[in-house]
């Protein structure tokens, strides 16, 4: 059963009928709830089918689709891209509970259009396709265009087409750079093809990786969003719709990311290398700048989309790492920051809808009338701080263990970033959620009903399997990313004894690159200075990787 | 002992009971249960302790792994608890003093609506310390070290309607988080030096990795000590802890007084074979400590309100125990956490029972007089007092001296040590001196205020009974670790073989010989760079012995003197040094230097992120080159309007570049 097509296109297939189907608004939801609902259900074979150990993509379907040019209709999965398909299904679901009351107008175009995003969405997860991959990255736009465009706040039309004309630039970009990967395996083989598998081995000079790597780096920067392409991002956040806002905090950001780890390292290795140091800066100023900025918000909801962008530093920071602890903790923080950024644009929505506004000035004490909510907005801030016990610590630990390796300083100035999270959370929670309420119309605010319960449920308890016990997510993308890491030729970061004292079945997964002595990360030389020391043990891993050099590739003339 | 393990669960079934159930359980239940989780805890405590005690030394360290928790390539930390003569010590304290706290609290707490929360909050934070101190490797520990600060935010601002509560909540949480910023970095160092978080292996390999001396050593533990000084309110982040009043008063007795505050002090008794390689950081450190004990101190010879005296002296006490750590005596250091644990437990305890007599009144200049009203109370709260004060036979006598002394001789501290022990002593007198004074303005001299003192009564025996149990543990405890020169120590029996630690630890592992059989050192080698102290000098230590008592009775004669004899005297005092009682009437006015540098700053520098840099810059070329673009595309194309139109015209174009690009290619 090709399973991965049935997932991409079941929701298709839902706004189809409820487009043309008769019904009432009633109906309209209720079908789409249905639609999510199956559609979740036969991705969780997924999970459970899904071979763990091997980095080879399961659930291959592969097809011609354009002969004459080589593009084929191949998907498949593997372990990067497995976990952000079941996050697409799952939060289509929450997507569709949380616009059961909320949205009131044109509900069939409402409801066709999120499930024509998650055929988006999904399908950019899926395809193996260069050309198909940018037809679901560019067709996922136009929904999400038009739910922020006509269901969004008061600054709607200026919001979508902010969020429209800055992943249009980006996404122009990459179709340049997928023409001319295609049009050099071409040169390279004779065979035209944008199968991305074939492409994976096409060789490309020093010049051309740079290029390329920064085409594609530059459609996914703005998608992520990376310091300083990150200003769509409020803006879209703040006029979007609730389930707008939650997709696109969950799913349409981990896009850029996913884009990342798929496309940029595997195929632009030492491009990749080169550019550690400039992502990485603009990650470290992501997480602290995304921080302060967020804490003086007024607004509840730009205060999470500018959390939004400290929390894909952290993202883009361990993926950056390049060492399988910064990729891990990245990988998992973009299922976290889906989960937890999720609930709370789901939280905020909730009190969106009974008080009409996100000004946390006009909230206070909203404790003492929803002692329920109280306690699950509480929790997903926490989970938001990264709270060990929750999922988000697991996540930001390892990346931040990851770029510690990766460069001492990066982890240091991101590690900032813990503390800084504590206190745009807290106080926004506090003001909203503590003191006495000094509104009127706060002092009979109902409490969750049974939707709402069922609603962030499941987000919660996510929060914590994360957090508690997180070893079959991580087992699940194990594989997977260690392939990567070999992809860009990194050797994991060296620890002193542990030659003697670790297993080496880690290592028998890398090219191991030996590193010069003064790359080394021990620090045991007492006769310099602290700082010199300190200095001295950062581990350079781009030296490391720039000494494997892919053969070079024919220039193109 | 096959069950320990499932001591840090009971709290935690506790909690799952209460906060889940917190619509249903009926409030007696809830009440009762969360007391018999702690106390059955308790028990199970004591039995793996004398079952760990009648092990042979060498055996003494038991590991439960529970499950793998995180695993990226060889990093793999488990969840895993370790039983050994310093966690047994931890947990018996946390669930002992513990039980008796809540207990006490079915009293305090009986009328308030909150019940029910505060007892599943209670019962988290007793999960969260278990979890601190019985954790098997660094990782697992910081889960209890975040854990009870998240339930030390929910407890200080329990009572969440009081801005000042959840302003107070909400600082100790931030400030911590400044602390914990150092342990994260020093776990990072650890873990990318020896390949392991787990405390066995971490000691096993550090002689072979780090140069005691050397930066890195040093580095470690000066980050590991920032988030000491956070979780254990020193210098220079204590701030949170006098704010942290706000929270119900069994809470200051629990959390910051008897257990949450000491997690610095247990941290660095754990790890002490790593952190003893860098006696540079230990000297900073002990000179932390001792400044910090002494600057809280002076802080409250002035404070009013009865539970910031006794803030203020959980912090100079605090104080102390870094001083120990820092002489390199850790079993000291342990030794007056314990008795900390017993007599400030006792006194916030007895505080609250004053304040819950006096309608929640807690200025002690409304005060006075109550000694005949709550004779129990007083009674217990005197014995504190003592305590705390140093007197002899009482608990805290013994460890502070052993503290004192050790600073006075330890090696690593050197000439250092007999300065940082003048200001240590300075403490002591101003200690006496306080408590003096509070227990004085508290239960003697004529009541200042008579409608309170009508209606004052003596507590319930729920919360009598914990008072005259701690008062006991506070008389008595302190035999357990009497001087070293009287041959049997139980204490240094005990810790001596696990932590070493030089001074009195080293001397722990001999005199053990005398009663324990095959002593031996398993931390890698402290007390060769740690507090290698000189020869044991009894008549020295009988010398400082007797200075320390006597400032304490001189310290408790001139409170006496100035609050009881002749109570015009202390207002006279006050005017007499106007600047010096403005400053520490103004707390050294650290709050407000905190916050005109670094709140005001940061706050005002992201607002200028916010509206400048991304607002108008940022931004602002983005729209630039958005208005840019529609000019170039309204010149080119007058005839446009709407957004679909343009980007079909865009794929449009790009499938023509595509197809171009293609044919071209390929024509090649």
């Amino acid at each position: 059963m090709p399973v991965l097509s049935l997932i991409t296109f079941l929701p298709l297939i839902g706004a189809l009928l409820i487009w043309f189907l008769p019904m009432s608004s009633k109906g309209h939801r209720g079908l789409a709830l249905l639609t999510t609902l199956v559609t979740f259900a036969v991705s969780l074979q997924l999970w459970f089918g899904f071979e763990r150990g091997t980095a080879d993509f399961q659930y291959v379907e592969k097809l011609a689709w354009i002969p004459d040019f080589g593009v084929s209709y191949h998907l498949g999965i593997d372990g990067i891209s497995i976990l952000l398909v079941l996050l697409s299904t799952f939060l289509g679901i929450i997507g569709v509970l949380a616009s059961w009351t909320a949205v009131e107008k044109r509900t069939k175009s409402y409801y066709a259009f999120l499930l024509v995003l998650q055929t988006g969405m999904t399908g950019v997860f899926v395809s193996l396709d260069l050309f198909l991959f940018y037809v679901f990255w560019e067709a996922m736009l136009i929904p999400m265009y038009f739910l922020i465009g006509i269901w969004g706040g008061e600054r709607r039309l200026y919001a979508a087409v902010k969020f429209f004309l800055y992943t249009m630039f980006g996404s122009l970009l990459m179709l340049v750079a997928l023409i001319y990967l295609a049009v050099t395996y071409y040169q390279q083989t004779g065979v035209m093809s944008f199968d991305l598998l074939e492409i994976y081995s096409v060789a490309l000079g020093r010049e051309q990786q740079l290029w390329l790597f920064a085409a594609y780096a530059l459609a996914f920067a703005i998608k992520v969003p990376l310091f300083p392409f990150h200003t769509w991002l409020p803006d879209a956040h703040v006029e979007a719709p609730t389930a707008g806002s939650i997709i696109l905090a969950g799913v349409l950001l981990k896009m850029g990311t996913y884009g990342y780890v798929r496309f940029c390292l595997p195929l632009f290795p030492e491009a990749t290398v080169a550019a550690v140091p400039v992502i990485a800066i603009l990650s470290v100023i992501g997480i602290i700048y995304g921080a302060l900025v967020a804490m003086v918000q007024p607004d509840i909801k730009k205060l999470v989309a500018y959390s939004s962008v400290s929390h894909l530093g952290f993202v883009m920071l361990g993926v950056f790492a390049l060492n399988i602890q910064g990729l891990q903790g990245g990988m998992l923080q973009m299922i976290n920051h889906g989960v937890s950024t999720g609930a709370l644009f789901l939280l905020v929505g909730m009190i969106y809808e009974r008080r009409h506004t996100r000004l946390i000035e006009n909230f206070g004490g909203i404790t003492k009338v929803m002692p329920a909510f109280a306690v699950c907005f509480l929790i997903v801030t926490l989970s938001s701080i990264g709270l060990p016990g929750t999922n988000g610590f697991v996540g930001e630990f390892l990346v931040l263990l990851g770029a510690f390796a990766a460069n001492k300083w990066y982890g240091v100035l991101a590690t900032t970033g813990v503390i800084l999270a504590a206190c745009y959370m807290l106080w926004m929670f506090q003001r909203v959620m503590f003191g006495v309420i000094k509104h009127k119309e706060n002092e009979d605010l109902k409490d969750l009903n049974l939707r709402e319960w069922i609603t962030v449920l499941p987000l919660l308890i996510l929060i914590f399997w994360m957090g508690i016990y997180p070893k079959p997510f991580l087992d699940t993308m194990d594989a997977s990313l260690k392939n990567v890491l070999v992809q860009v030729g990194q050797a994991p970061p060296q620890i002193p004894n542990m030659d003697t004292h670790g297993d080496h079945d880690d290592h028998s997964d890398y090219r191991v690159i030996p590193m010069d002595d003064d790359t080394n990360l021990v620090m045991i030389d007492s006769g310099k200075a602290p700082d010199a020391t300190l200095m001295s043990q950062e581990t350079e891993l781009k030296d490391a990787g720039a000494s494997n050099e892919n053969a070079p590739g024919e220039e193109m003339e | 002992m096959d069950l320990f393990w499932l001591i840090p669960f009971l709290p935690l079934i506790g909690f799952l009971i209460n906060g889940i159930g917190i619509k249903w359980v009926p409030k007696q239940l809830a009440g009762l249960i969360a007391c018999s989780v702690v106390g059955i805890a308790f028990a199970i405590a004591v039995g793996a302790f004398l079952e760990l005690r009648s092990l042979p030394v060498a055996d003494r360290s038991v590991t439960h792994v529970m499950f793998p928790w995180i695993m990226a390539g060889q990093f793999n930390v488990n969840v895993a608890f370790l039983w050994d003569q310093l966690s047994s010590v931890m947990v018996m304290i946390v669930t002992g003093v513990g039980f008796l706290i809540h207990v006490y609290s079915l009293g305090y707490m009986k009328n308030d609506p909150g019940f029910k929360r505060y007892f599943a909050y209670l019962n988290l934070f007793t999960f969260a310390m278990l979890l601190l101190v019985m954790g098997d490797n660094f990782l697992l520990l910081f889960v209890g070290w975040e854990g009870v600060g998240l339930c030390s935010y929910l407890l200080i601002g329990f009572w969440y309607q009081k801005d000042s509560a959840t302003d107070a909540g909400k600082k100790a949480f931030i400030v911590n988080r400044i602390g914990d910023f150092g342990v994260l970095l020093g776990m990072f160092l650890v873990y990318w030096n020896t390949g392991s978080l787990t405390f066995v292996e971490v000691f096993e390999r550090a002689p072979a990795v780090f140069i005691a001396g050397a930066a890195l050593p040093t580095a470690i533990t000066l980050l590991f000590f920032l988030g000491a000084t956070g979780k254990s309110a020193q210098l220079p982040l204590y701030v949170w802890l006098p704010d942290a009043m706000e929270g119900p008063t069994p809470v200051s007795a629990l959390i910051h007084a008897a257990t949450m505050v000491t997690a610095g002090v247990y941290l660095f008794a754990r790890a002490s074979g790593l952190f003893a390689m860098a006696p540079d950081a230990m000297m900073v450190v002990a000179i932390v400590g001792a400044l910090t004990a002494f600057m809280a101190a002076t802080i409250g010879l002035v404070q009013n309100d009865i539970k910031r005296v006794l803030a203020y002296s959980t912090v100079s006490q605090l104080g102390y125990m870094f001083l120990a750590v820092g002489s390199g005596a850790y079993i000291a250091a342990i030794f007056h956490l314990m008795t900390h644990a017993f007599f400030k437990a006792l006194l916030f305890l007895g505080s609250g029972s004053v304040i819950e007599a006096c309608h929640h009144e807690q200025d002690m200049r409304k005060m006075g007089g109550l000694r005949k009203k709550m004779p129990i109370t007083s009674t217990t709260f005197m014995i504190g007092s003592l305590a705390l004060a140093g007197v002899p036979i009482f608990a805290g006598f013994f460890s502070k001296d052993e503290i004192l002394y050790n600073t006075f001789t330890s090696g690593t501290l050197g000439a250092i040590g007999p300065v940082l022990w003048v200001i240590g002593a300075l403490a002591a007198l101003m200690t006496a001196f306080y408590i003096t004074r509070a227990v004085a303005m508290t239960f003697y001299g004529e009541p200042k205020d008579k409608e309170i003192h009508d209606h004052a009564h003596e507590s319930p025996s729920v919360m009598t009974v914990p008072l005259m149990i701690l008062a006991v543990a506070s008389t008595v405890g302190g035999f357990l670790g009497i001087p070293i020169f009287m041959k049997y120590n139980v204490m240094h029996n005990w810790l001596g073989p696990l932590i070493g630690g030089g001074g009195h630890g080293a001397h722990g592992g001999d005199h053990g010989a005398v009663t324990e059989h095959g002593t031996t050192h398993l931390a890698a080698g402290p007390s060769d760079h740690g507090g290698g102290h000189a020869e044991h000098n009894v008549t020295l230590e009988v010398i400082l012995m007797g200075i320390s008592v006597a400032i304490a009775l001189f310290g408790i004669v001139w409170a006496w003197q100035n609050y009881v004899k002749h109570p015009k005297r202390a207002e006279a005092m006050g005017a007499r040094f106007p600047g010096l009682y403005k400053l520490l009437d103004g707390k050294w006015f650290v709050d407000e230097f905190y916050n005109a540098v670094i709140v005001v700053p940061i706050v005002g520098f992201s607002k200028f992120l916010w509206t400048v840099v991304d607002s108008e810059f940022v931004d602002g070329l983005v729209n630039g080159t958005g208005k840019l673009m529609r000019g170039i595309g309204s010149a080119l194309r007058p005839v446009q309007s709407g957004l679909t139109p343009n980007y079909a015209t865009a794929i449009l174009v790009g499938a023509i570049v595509i197809m171009g690009y293609v044919v071209l290619g390929g024509a090649r």
